[in-house]
């Protein structure tokens, strides 16, 4: 296997896998906060938000890897505030990891905010009565009654965030060892003589990643977790 | 020992009901629709109604006129959900002791001592979709009393049951109202529950309290549907 991918090949699929795994462990705080957001509370400018989190979706990535060099870029007003403390995002892995967090949240936060909202409110009361107060309940009976929807958000933004090219091309561009994850691999070696080899180990890769990915996602969907939840529902 | 005394008016509800009572267990008596559990739910917390004040024992739970009112989490009432309301995800004996460990260190009701009175030994480890519907019950109504209540408030409790788990669960009701020192408003619509659980019974029809009788009255009164003499 090892010749069958290069040193350089082996490098893309371990800083792609290391970005999406990071990305999804780095967005599930904030998405789980305003998936409970948006699930039950009410507040002012709640359909801009909701609008903004579509964006990743509905915009060209490129577009979106572009707005982030403009945020986060070392000459835009927060990238150079933050370069001063010595945190860099600009043509480094650590941006590829921002990059795919961006495109991998809305997904990540519409699978939890659905199962937020499908957990019985009843059964929420009925822990209020017996002297549990918010943060309590939520630990105990919103989250583990979630689980399903938290773990298949995370496989879809995983997936999302795996597969990313144009947020990340832009914003981080293609640095060896940096910043070149697989698909950016996968592009580079379309454009060079005698890469296609590469790009079908590629690729074949990609697929058994994305594969994994899917059979997680099923898994999760009919298996120990979804039995849980579907118990919750009789 | 309860006063009450609250009004509220929202699409189809007009609810305008007050009664005082220092008995053991008091029910509320009526056909469905006429408020009962909109009154069990306004003394829990989770109906705040647009006027009144509610008090068990001396502590006000809420009085609009002065705005107070109590969390629901801070009321400390046992509810029993005329569906249960067994969290599906925690077995047995985790449902019963979400309420003692939400109380903070104060004195909650003895474990073991309530699974004895309900007979719920064997069923620890069980999980909540295992239990028939009577045991569902008792399950409940020992979570409710191990969250050490001031009142214990039991919305239908045997309604949907079938007759035999029904018989069941009227006799652990009775088990506990002589074995228990805790305040019980029972809301019912089935004469004989009340009258075999009831030491007295506010009559509810359509928001309105239209008779209060003692358990010797609404047994004589009631004594046809309620199968008793």
């Amino acid at each position: 296997m090892t010749g069958w991918l290069s040193p350089a090949d082996w490098d893309a699929l371990a800083l792609s896998l290391r970005v999406a795994v990071l990305s999804v462990i780095l967005s599930l705080p904030f998405a789980l906060a305003l998936a409970w957001m948006l699930s039950r509370k009410r507040f002012v400018g709640r359909m801009l938000v909701e609008a903004m989190l579509f964006l990743p979706l509905i915009l060209p990535p490129v577009v979106t890897g572009y707005a982030l060099l403009a945020l986060l870029g070392r000459n835009a007003p927060l990238g150079s505030a933050l370069a001063e403390i010595g945190i860099v995002f600009a043509f480094r892995w650590t941006g590829a990891v921002i990059a795919a967090a961006v495109m991998g949240f809305p997904l990540l936060v519409l699978s939890i905010r659905v199962a937020f909202d499908s957990v019985d409110r009843r059964l929420e009361a009925a822990a209020e009565t017996l002297g549990a107060r918010g943060w309590r309940r939520f630990r105990t009976i919103v989250l583990p009654l979630s689980l399903r929807g938290i773990a298949a958000g995370c496989v879809l933004a995983f997936a999302r965030a795996f597969g990313e090219f144009g947020a990340t091309i832009s914003f981080v561009s293609n640095i060896p060892g940096e910043t070149r994850t697989l698909p950016i691999a996968i592009y580079e070696l379309l454009s060079v003589p005698g890469g296609m080899t590469g790009v079908q180990h590629l690729s074949l890769v990609a697929l058994l990643v994305a594969l994994a990915a899917a059979a997680s996602a099923t898994a999760i969907a009919g298996g120990v977790l979804g039995r849980r939840n579907e118990e919750g529902a009789r | 020992m309860i006063d009450l005394s609250i009004r509220h008016v929202v699409g189809d509800l007009d609810l305008d009901v007050a009664f005082r009572a220092d008995v053991r267990t008091l029910a509320l008596f009526g056909d469905s629709g006429a408020g009962k559990t909109s009154v069990l739910n306004a003394i829990a917390g989770l109906l705040t109604p647009q006027a009144g004040r509610i008090a068990l024992d001396d502590r006000v739970l809420l009085d609009r006129a002065n705005s107070i009112a109590v969390p629901v989490a801070e009321r400390r009432v046992g509810y029993v959900f005329q569906d249960g309301r067994l969290f599906p995800h925690l077995d047995v004996r985790a449902n019963l002791v979400y309420g003692a460990r939400a109380s903070n260190g104060e004195r909650v009701g003895d474990f073991d001592a309530i699974v004895a009175l309900l007979d719920l030994g064997t069923m620890l480890k069980r999980m909540p979709t295992t239990l028939s519907g009577g045991e569902r019950q008792r399950v409940a109504i020992g979570r409710a009393l191990l969250a050490n209540p001031r009142a214990l408030l039991l919305d239908e409790p045997l309604t949907g049951l079938h007759s035999e788990a029904r018989q069941q669960v009227l006799a652990y009701l009775t088990k506990l109202r002589h074995e228990l020192r805790v305040f019980t408003l029972l809301v019912s619509h089935h004469a004989a529950e009340v009258a075999a659980l009831a030491d007295e019974v506010v009559l509810l029809d359509a928001g309105r309290v239209t008779g209060r009788l003692s358990r010797a009255e609404f047994t004589a009164r009631y004594a046809a549907i309620a199968g008793v003499a």
